[in-house]
């Protein structure tokens, strides 16, 4: 008897145990603004959502598309793709997954009231949704739009079931949260946690934890403490500071992979005249800007010891870049390799370009956005100064940055984008300024090359891969060497948790507790 | 204690009484060599922490006793810039002083005037001020700090009116609620018969006595004006990275915490430390031997 | 008195429209919020949607306008962000705060008056310069470098405490709590000591110097020739004439913590207000920094009122009607 109860006792122990450990909590960098999944194109509400929801098609860990809600896609004619759907899905309502939730969606997308940033961005280009029948969506396009699987990647699908209009506060509360993923979600304070329980219907594969808290702690000294502490169990956005001695301590294993965000320089050419934040070598006005000479942008960008920053400010979490995405990223061009560190060839292209004492610059920076951004800039300044190029270095704060960088104030100024291939950035970023068209809507610096464009309507309008392949591989070549902009590093995305446990690092910064487990 | 009374000026008076402390006396001289250092930095420090060209990221993080490239030896370690530590604390001294002294006397200045003459005038001019002072102290200081270095931007000179306009009118409604006491003391009945003209009365009699709180409030506000300081940097807002105060200093080398790397807050840490506690000390022992009801 | 209240809440109403119209042309100086929540991704078109979505478009006068007149009927608008009502969003995260804050408020009542009374009664003993030389550190040290110590000792190098967040909440009167329970409690140790430590600093440095200026006075004197015990001499004469500046300090330094918990609730992933207030102004999310700031205006409004009121209770030589 003694002994039975004994036993009995011990397995009750060991199914609490188990029980606990089946419960995890995972901390964010930063805070989501909704639960509904349509209401911000931000990255932490991505993150949040990507365990409640699932979408048409998914990234994975390497950023290659891979079937999700939709099995498989295809473009029937220049203007319609194809959508093959997932059968037997069930929403967490308990409704069965069919084309019309898929038709609700887009329909609801560009209708959330108040939107910051609406997602409709992605979801605009599609001009009608037919279904044929309950697992099939055909899509159609005004033109030809190949990219189209990329922007699905990013539309989170929702029950028809929550009817005309759901409001966001509702997907908040809870009451509207319904998805088809792995997890449900039981409660969320907003700036503090949400709650989530495994969803054993999900059609992914089985996920380790019956519990889910994801906590916001956007403090990077707190979140590496709450992971050494033990209060959480996985982290994202490892401060670099913290990576060496992370990796030398014992009770935690770090996952890393190399991300999709560039961090870059913007040269400025909006201004032909003189600009406002270039003097000469003895702070005289100059008659021109110096950065529309090719050779002066050659020299700043020569002059970057690339390798340097990634080692001592990157603290090698970072590769040196000289394009928009890394090798394995659609897009990559081989051979377009970061520019070599020559201040001497750099010295001499100011002189041949009329600059033999140097200039004068201000380079800015925000100093709250991105990793490192501070020191980076501070670093660029050393660098740019021993060419003779006396830097001021001034980083802001982000709403005042972005508000004058909007401006065109800046003369040379640092930005982070993460490009989930590499057409996105020749379209929005190197293409000519063109409000009516909608592209080089982020062309900050106002760079325009008539070479250049005429190269991305071609690639814009091409539905063959190889020949897209050719053009944006052109293109690419042809930004660079003209220094459309000044490439820096691509970021590592880097995870800490406790030892024992294994995660599949994401070139997308999410962070997906699906793919955490126990270590084998 | 016994003491000669005969034949002194106030000012030796002064002196000797200031001089029973010893640990009072320590932190004037260091007051005194920080000051020395803060207005020599050029002289004294190895490097100009402040110019970009003397850096190289190549000597980041360097330990405490490394040696650089060119053979300039880091006695503090240096920061992720290669910033020698030794030279960025002296030129750090000088903005966190400049910034916490000076703050603290304009907003002393203008704050202690304005809570006398609200207590000493009364009617619509103290209602006047006193509504200024309300609205002022409506906003918790950090948050106005933070607004008004949201819209102006960084800058030490932005840092320091920041910190003025959120301090002035603690010290307004400190030298009010004492001179309300104060005036309705005897003396100052006694020096209104005597119809002295009004700035003597205010400045004169109301005023020294009104002192001890002020002294108080006047050397924690320098204590907190250089950590608000430090708070504003931290947080993104104080001075310019590539001017840093020995607040930014340490907000620099906190991420460097976890890492071991103690030196780049370490050692700044302790400078803001011995500063703030000597003129703390100081204060204290003005405070005794100011104020008119403790002599003995 | 009535007349004098009504007059303080009138002025009180002036304070906040001035202080709205500040933060309305501050706001609009520094940058558009659509410009920083929106997609890079985003076109112009996207761009100019949103900015009518928020109503952006209008003149800032007339954004004010509508403010105004929402106001006026208990709307303060929606947040930029989080499309939810601003009093809603501050509301939630107040108790976190409110907590945090009044506890900090007890510990340094609770350390600092007695500490200080004993510096004060004995200036020159050992313990009474200890505790002097210790006051300086508690307002020497910037609080985020003392948050961070304190999470590398107790949480990462001895494991006593939770490093960060706030622990178990228990209901009460409908809003959650975390000072009902052991893990609420234990996760507010180490924030509310780091909000508590300036102020316990000031608290003891304030008590001892009224009591070092209290005693000399002829009152005390004769109190004592009159053969009252040292304990009543200190608790009802020496208490009566120090709390003047004690209470205005801790009432003034309420609203402050409140304030500064900005940095301890940053440090230590406290999820309270004043969070939120930082990442609104971060965004410009304009709404909640109006609502905000209106709140705290009102509590410090009330909180300048009741330090009056307790003025005229602890010295009847000042007069409210004398000060109008």
């Amino acid at each position: 008897m003694a002994i039975r109860l004994a036993t009995a006792l011990a397995a009750l122990m060991l199914t609490t145990a188990a029980a606990h450990a089946q419960s995890v909590i995972m901390a964010m960098s930063s805070s989501p603004t909704a639960i509904d999944p349509h209401y911000h194109t931000f990255n932490p509400n991505e993150t949040v959502d990507i365990h409640i929801y699932d979408r048409l098609i998914e990234r994975d860990p390497q950023n290659n598309l891979i079937p999700g809600l939709a099995l498989s896609w295809t473009m029937i004619d220049d203007t319609t793709w194809e959508f093959k759907l997932r059968q037997g899905v069930k929403f967490h309502d308990g409704s069965p997954f069919t084309a019309a939730d898929v038709a609700y969606t887009f329909a609801r997308v560009p209708t959330v009231v108040n939107s910051p940033g609406s997602f409709s961005i992605y979801t605009k280009t599609v001009i009608s949704i037919e279904t044929p029948d309950p697992f099939t969506v055909r899509m159609k396009t005004a033109a030809i739009y190949p990219l189209l699987p990329i922007d699905l990647t990013n539309v989170f699908i929702i029950p028809k079931n929550l009817g005309p209009n759901p409001a966001t506060e509702d997907f908040n509360s809870g009451k509207n949260a319904a998805g088809t993923g792995a997890f449900r979600m039981t409660a969320y304070k907003a700036g503090e946690r949400v709650e989530l329980e495994r969803n054993d219907a999900w059609w992914g594969p089985k996920t380790h934890w019956q519990h889910l808290t994801i906590r916001m702690i956007p403090n990077d000294g707190a979140r590496t403490a709450a992971l050494l502490a033990g209060d959480v169990q996985l982290i994202e956005f490892v401060p670099t500071a913290d990576v060496a001695r992370l990796r030398a301590d014992k009770r935690v294993t770090l996952a890393e992979t190399a991300s999709l965000r560039l961090i870059y320089l913007w040269l400025d050419r909006s201004h032909t005249g003189p600009q406002p934040f270039i003097t000469g070598p003895n702070g005289e006005a100059l008659a021109t800007n110096p950065l529309n000479d090719l050779r002066v942008r050659q020299a700043l960008t020569m002059a970057i010891n690339r390798p340097a920053i990634v080692e001592r400010v990157m603290e090698n979490a970072a590769y040196a870049a000289g394009q928009f995405v890394g090798p394995g990223t659609w897009g990559h061009t081989p051979g377009l390799n970061p520019p070599i560190h020559d201040p001497a060839r750099a010295k001499a292209l100011l002189s041949e370009a009329g600059y033999p004492n140097g200039f004068r610059i201000t380079l800015h920076g925000p100093n709250d956005r991105y990793v490192n951004d501070g020191k980076i800039i501070q670093a660029i300044g050393q660098m740019w100064s021993r060419i003779g190029v006396q830097t001021t270095v001034d980083a802001i704060t982000w709403p005042n940055y972005v508000a004058r960088a909007n401006k065109q104030e800046f003369a040379a100024y640092l930005v982070g984008w993460g490009f989930p291939e590499a057409t996105n950035p020749l379209r929005s970023l190197v293409y000519t300024f063109s409000p009516a068209k909608g592209w080089g809507a982020v062309n900050r610096a106002r760079y325009s090359n008539p070479h250049f464009d005429a190269l991305v309507d071609k690639l814009m309008t091409t539905a063959d891969d190889t020949t897209r392949e050719r053009l944006v591989q052109q293109a690419n070549q042809l930004a660079m060497n003209d220094v459309a902009l000044v490439p820096l590093h691509l970021q590592k995305n880097i995870w800490a948790m406790r030892t024992g446990l294994s995660f599949v690092p994401r070139a997308d910064e999410d962070t997906r507790v699906m793919d955490l487990r126990p270590a084998p | 204690m016994p003491r000669p009374m005969n034949e002194e000026t106030p000012f030796a008076r002064f002196r000797a009484e200031f001089a029973e402390s010893a640990l009072a006396v320590l932190g004037l001289v260091v007051v005194l060599i920080v000051a020395t250092l803060a207005l020599l930095a050029p002289l004294l420090a190895p490097q100009n922490p402040y110019d970009l060209a003397q850096l190289d990221i190549m000597d980041g993080r360097l330990a405490p006793g490394s040696t650089s490239a060119d053979g300039l030896t880091f006695w503090l370690g240096t920061d992720d810039q290669g910033r020698d530590m030794l030279s960025g604390i002296i030129y750090g001294l000088r903005i966190s002083l400049g910034v916490g002294i000076g703050s603290a006397a304009i907003a002393g200045i203008i704050g202690a005037s304005l809570g006398l003459a609200a207590a000493y005038f009364g009617g619509r001019i103290e209602t006047a001020i006193m509504r200024l002072v309300d609205l002022q102290l409506s906003f918790p200081a950090i948050l106005v700090a933070l607004m008004i270095l949201a819209v102006l931007g960084k800058g030490v000179l932005n840092v320091m009116l920041a910190i003025t306009l959120v301090e002035w009118a603690r010290y307004a409604r400190t030298a009010r609620g004492a001179a309300l006491v104060e005036r309705r003391r005897e003396y100052i009945e006694a020096a209104e018969c005597l119809a002295l003209p009004r700035w003597r009365l205010l400045f004169r009699h109301l005023l020294p006595n009104c002192m001890p709180p002020l002294i108080v409030i006047g050397t924690i506000q320098i204590a907190r004006a250089i950590t608000l300081e430090a708070t504003l940097s931290f947080l993104g807002l104080g001075v310019p990275i590539t001017e840093p105060s020995l607040g930014l200093l340490i907000a620099n080398g906190y991420q460097y915490m976890l890492s071991g790397k103690y030196w780049i807050s370490f050692y700044p840490g302790i400078a803001l430390l011995l500063t703030i506690v000597s003129i703390n000390l100081v204060g204290d022992q003005l405070r005794d031997v100011l104020n008119p009801r403790l002599r003995r | 008195m009535t007349s004098w209240l009504l007059r303080r809440l009138i002025q009180a109403l002036f304070v906040v429209l001035a202080m709205t119209v500040i933060v309305f042309l501050g706001v609009n100086v520094i940058g558009n919020p659509v410009d920083i929540l929106i997609s890079p991704q985003a076109d112009q078109a996207e761009r100019a949607r949103a900015i009518i979505a928020l109503g952006l478009d209008r003149p800032i006068w007339e954004q004010y306008a509508t403010f105004l007149w929402n106001a006026v009927q208990g709307d303060l608008g929606k947040s930029f962000v989080f499309n939810e009502p601003a009093l809603r969003l501050i509301a939630s995260r107040m108790p976190a705060t409110i907590e945090l804050a009044v506890t900090a408020v007890l510990l340094s009542i609770v350390l600092g008056i007695p500490l200080g009374l004993y510096a004060g009664l004995r200036p020159n003993s050992t313990g009474g310069r200890l505790i002097m030389a210790g006051s300086i550190f508690g307002f020497s040290l910037p609080s985020f470098w003392v948050g961070l110590m304190l999470i590398m000792v107790f949480a990462v190098q001895l494991g006593w405490l939770p490093s960060t967040g706030r622990g178990q909440t228990e209901t009460l009167f409908g809003i959650p709590w975390s000072f009902l329970t052991r893990d609420g409690l234990a996760h507010m140790v180490m924030p509310a000591t780091n909000l508590a430590l300036g102020n316990i600093a000031l608290v003891l440095r304030l008590t001892r110097a009224g009591v070092r200026e209290t005693l000399p006075l002829d009152y005390i004197k004769f109190a004592r020739a009159k053969g009252l015990s040292p304990a009543r001499v200190l608790a009802v004469h020496v208490m009566k004439n120090i709390l003047i500046p004690i209470v205005t300090v801790i009432g003034l330094e309420f609203g402050s913590i409140i304030a500064f918990a900005v940095v301890t609730e940053s440090v230590f992933a406290w999820p309270g207000m004043g969070k939120l207030i930082i990442d609104s102004i971060n965004v410009l999310d304009r709404p909640v920094i109006v609502a905000y700031l209106m709140m705290i205006v009102f509590l410090f409004i009330a909180i300048n009122l009741i330090v009056d009121l307790l003025y005229t209770v602890l010295d009847p030589r000042v007069r409210l009607e004398t000060r109008e």
